[in-house]
C-alpha cells in the first residue's frame, strides 16, 4: 500500500508540475503564432506598465480626482481623439463625468506610432473595456495632422 | 424668504450657483452605520458622527459645540455643513446646510467663521453661541488667489495677532519645462515661486485683499494642505505634499525608490522661511536635502544650503491633508501639545503598494517633536488590500478639535465625520 501511495503521488506531481511546465514550453514556441490583435496587447502592456501606470494605475481606474480613469466612453469613443492626447498631452482640466482632474497629462511625441497603437489597443480591452484595435496607420494619420 | 434669500445669494461670492440651499432648515438626523472600524490605542473610541456629506474637506468646531464641515462638493447647492449634537450621544443629531462655494478651508477665530473656495476666502459672523448670523451674506476678504488645476485647495489658518495663513499650491509637479514629462527639466528661476508655492499672510479683518495686500510670508513649498498655528511656540506649521514621479528620471530613480522618495515633510515655518521647492527634495533614508534630477540631481548630490530642514519626515506620497496641534486635556498627558497628521493616501507609489489612509501622532515637548511619529487612527481603507492598491473607501482629510478636547477626523471619499474620545 505504502509503495502504491508513493508512485500514486509521483504520478500525481508529474502531471503537477511536469505536464504543465512542458505545456508552458509548447506555448513559448507558440508565440510568433498569436494574433495581431494578442500581440498588440502584450505589447500594449509593456507601454502601460512604462509610460501610464504611475498616474493611472494598475487596474486602469487613476488616482481621482489627480489622474482620470481610463474606462467609459471616452475610452471607447473617438480614436482619433485619444490618440492627438497621447501625442499632445492634456491640460485643459474640463470635467470628466462631473470630475475636474488636476494633473495634467504629458505629451508623448517621442512615442513610435506602433507603440502607441498597442498602448491604446490594450487600453481598450482592459480595465473591462471592450473596443475594436488602434492600429498605427490611424496613430500616422493623426500625427500627420497635428503637425 | 426663500425668494429673498436667493436673491443675496451671489453677493460676496465667486460661484455661479443661483440659489443657497440655507434657509435655516434643521434636518434631523438618523444615526450613521459604520461600515469600517477603526483602530486606535487602548482607551479611545470612535464613533461615525455623520455621514454622507460628500468630499468632506477641512473641519472646525466652535466653542458652543457646532461642527462645521467644508465641502469641495455640492450638497444640494449647499457647501458648508454645520453638525449639532443635541443629546450628547456623540453622533449629530442635526444638520443646517449654508454656503456656495466649493473648497477645502475652514476655521474659527474671534466671533467669525472662515472658509475658502480655491480662489477667495470668505468669512461669516458668529453669534456668541458659534452658530452663523446670516448664512447667505459671507463677507469676502481675499480673491483672485491663483488656482490651475494642479493644488488648487486653499487650506488657511489664523494666528492671535489679527492674521490669516493661506495656502497657494505650485500648479506643476516639479516646475518643468513640461510638467510630469520624462526628463523634461526644471526651469530655472521657477516663476511659479512668484505668486504660488508657499503660503501667504493677509489680514484676518480686512475686506476685498489681493495678492498685492498680502505677504509672501514662506516660499519653496510645493503644496501644503495641513497646516496649524502652534500656540505653544506661536509659530506656523504645515505640511508640504512632496514631489510626485522620480521615476521620470530612470536613470536615477526605480519605482521602489520612487515609493520612498521624497519625504512628505512637516517644517515649522517662520516669516521668510524657503523649503527649497523645486530645486531640493528631502530624502529621509539619507536625513538630506538633495538636488532634484530637474535641476542636475542625481539622488545623491546636496543642495538646499539656504532652504530650512523639516521637524519631522514621514513616508512618502502619503499626502498629509490636516495637522492640527492638540491642546485639549481629555486625551492622556502625552497627547499634549502634540500634532496629529491626517493622511490621504498615496497613489504616486504605484507600481509598489500604497500607502497612507491614517491619522498619525507626533509626540512634542517644549516645540519640538519629542519622540517618534506613530500611527494613531488606521482602518479609514477598509483594510490592507485597499490600503495596497489604493482603492481606499475612507481617505482621511481634516482634523478638529472639540470644546471637550474630542478630536474630530473627516473623510473626502464618503464624506464621513469621526468622532474620536478617549474612555
Amino acid at each position: 500500500m505504502k509503495f502504491n501511495f508513493c508512485l500514486i503521488s509521483r504520478i500525481f506531481i508529474f502531471f503537477l508540475i511536469i505536464v504543465p511546465a512542458f505545456l508552458n514550453a509548447q506555448d513559448n514556441h507558440c508565440v510568433v503564432k498569436k494574433s495581431p490583435f494578442r500581440l498588440s496587447m502584450d505589447s500594449g502592456k509593456k507601454v502601460y506598465t512604462l509610460q501610464c501606470l504611475t498616474c493611472h494605475q494598475a487596474d486602469g481606474l487613476g488616482a481621482p480626482p489627480m489622474n482620470p480613469p481610463l474606462t467609459g466612453k471616452q475610452i471607447l469613443g473617438d480614436k482619433k481623439k485619444l490618440i492627438g492626447i497621447v501625442i499632445k498631452g492634456l491640460d485643459t482640466h474640463e470635467e470628466i463625468d462631473g470630475v475636474k482632474y488636476q494633473n495634467v497629462m504629458p505629451p508623448h511625441p517621442e512615442m513610435k506610432d506602433q507603440e502607441i497603437a498597442d498602448v491604446l489597443t490594450y487600453i481598450r480591452n482592459s480595465f473591462g473595456n471592450k473596443a475594436v484595435s488602434v492600429k498605427a496607420s490611424e496613430v500616422k494619420s493623426v500625427r500627420s495632422k497635428l503637425k | 424668504m426663500v425668494l429673498l434669500l436667493a436673491s443675496t445669494a451671489c453677493h460676496g461670492s465667486n460661484s455661479s450657483s443661483a440659489a443657497l440651499a440655507d434657509t435655516g432648515k434643521i434636518m434631523q438626523l438618523t444615526p450613521p452605520k459604520p461600515d469600517v472600524t477603526l483602530t486606535l490605542p487602548d482607551g479611545f473610541r470612535a464613533t461615525v458622527f455623520a455621514d454622507g456629506l460628500g468630499k468632506a474637506r477641512h473641519i472646525t468646531v466652535s466653542s458652543g459645540g457646532y461642527v462645521f464641515v467644508k465641502l469641495n462638493s455640492d450638497k444640494k447647492g449647499s457647501t458648508i455643513v454645520r453638525l449639532q449634537d443635541t443629546n450628547g450621544d456623540g453622533i449629530a443629531d442635526q444638520e443646517i446646510d449654508f454656503g456656495s462655494f466649493k473648497g477645502t478651508g475652514i476655521g474659527i477665530k474671534n466671533g467669525y467663521l472662515y472658509a475658502s473656495s480655491d480662489v477667495d476666502v470668505f468669512r461669516f459672523k458668529l453669534n456668541d453661541d458659534g452658530s452663523v448670523v446670516n448664512p447667505a451674506q459671507p463677507e469676502k476678504i481675499i480673491s483672485g488667489l491663483i488656482a490651475r488645476g494642479e493644488h488648487e485647495s486653499k487650506s488657511l489658518v489664523l494666528d492671535n495677532n489679527g492674521n490669516i495663513y493661506v495656502n497657494i499650491g505650485a500648479f506643476s509637479n516639479s516646475c518643468q519645462i513640461s510638467d510630469r514629462k520624462n526628463g523634461s527639466p526644471g526651469i530655472k528661476p521657477c516663476p511659479i515661486l512668484d505668486s504660488a508655492a508657499g503660503i501667504w499672510q493677509f489680514s484676518a479683518s480686512k475686506l476685498n485683499q489681493t495678492y498685492a495686500d498680502g505677504i509672501r510670508y514662506a516660499t519653496g513649498l510645493r503644496n501644503v494642505v495641513g497646516l496649524d498655528w502652534n500656540t505653544s511656540t506661536n509659530t506656523l506649521f504645515v505640511m508640504q505634499h512632496g514631489r510626485d514621479q522620480l521615476t521620470m528620471f530612470p536613470q536615477y530613480f526605480n519605482d521602489k525608490q520612487n515609493a520612498v522618495l521624497p519625504a512628505e515633510c512637516m517644517y515649522e515655518i517662520h516669516k521668510g522661511d524657503n523649503a527649497g521647492w523645486p530645486y531640493i527634495y528631502y530624502d529621509p533614508a539619507q536625513n538630506k536635502k538633495i538636488l532634484m534630477p530637474e535641476y542636475g540631481g542625481d539622488g545623491v548630490k546636496t543642495a538646499g544650503e539656504d532652504a530650512i530642514d523639516p521637524v519631522v519626515a514621514f513616508p512618502a506620497h502619503t499626502a498629509p491633508n490636516a495637522l492640527l496641534f492638540y491642546t485639549g486635556s481629555q486625551f492622556p498627558e502625552k497627547y499634549k501639545n502634540g500634532a496629529f497628521v491626517a493622511f490621504h493616501g498615496s497613489w504616486n507609489r504605484a507600481p509598489e503598494p500604497q500607502e497612507g489612509f491614517y491619522v498619525a501622532f507626533v509626540p512634542f515637548s517644549n516645540g519640538k517633536p519629542s519622540g517618534k511619529w506613530e500611527i494613531f487612527a488606521n482602518g479609514f481603507s477598509g483594510g490592507a488590500d485597499k490600503t495596497a492598491s489604493g482603492r481606499a473607501i475612507h481617505r482621511p482629510c481634516g482634523l478638529a478639535q472639540g470644546p471637550d478636547g474630542s478630536l474630530y477626523v473627516t473623510d473626502d471619499s464618503k464624506g464621513t465625520v469621526w468622532k474620536i474620545t478617549y474612555k
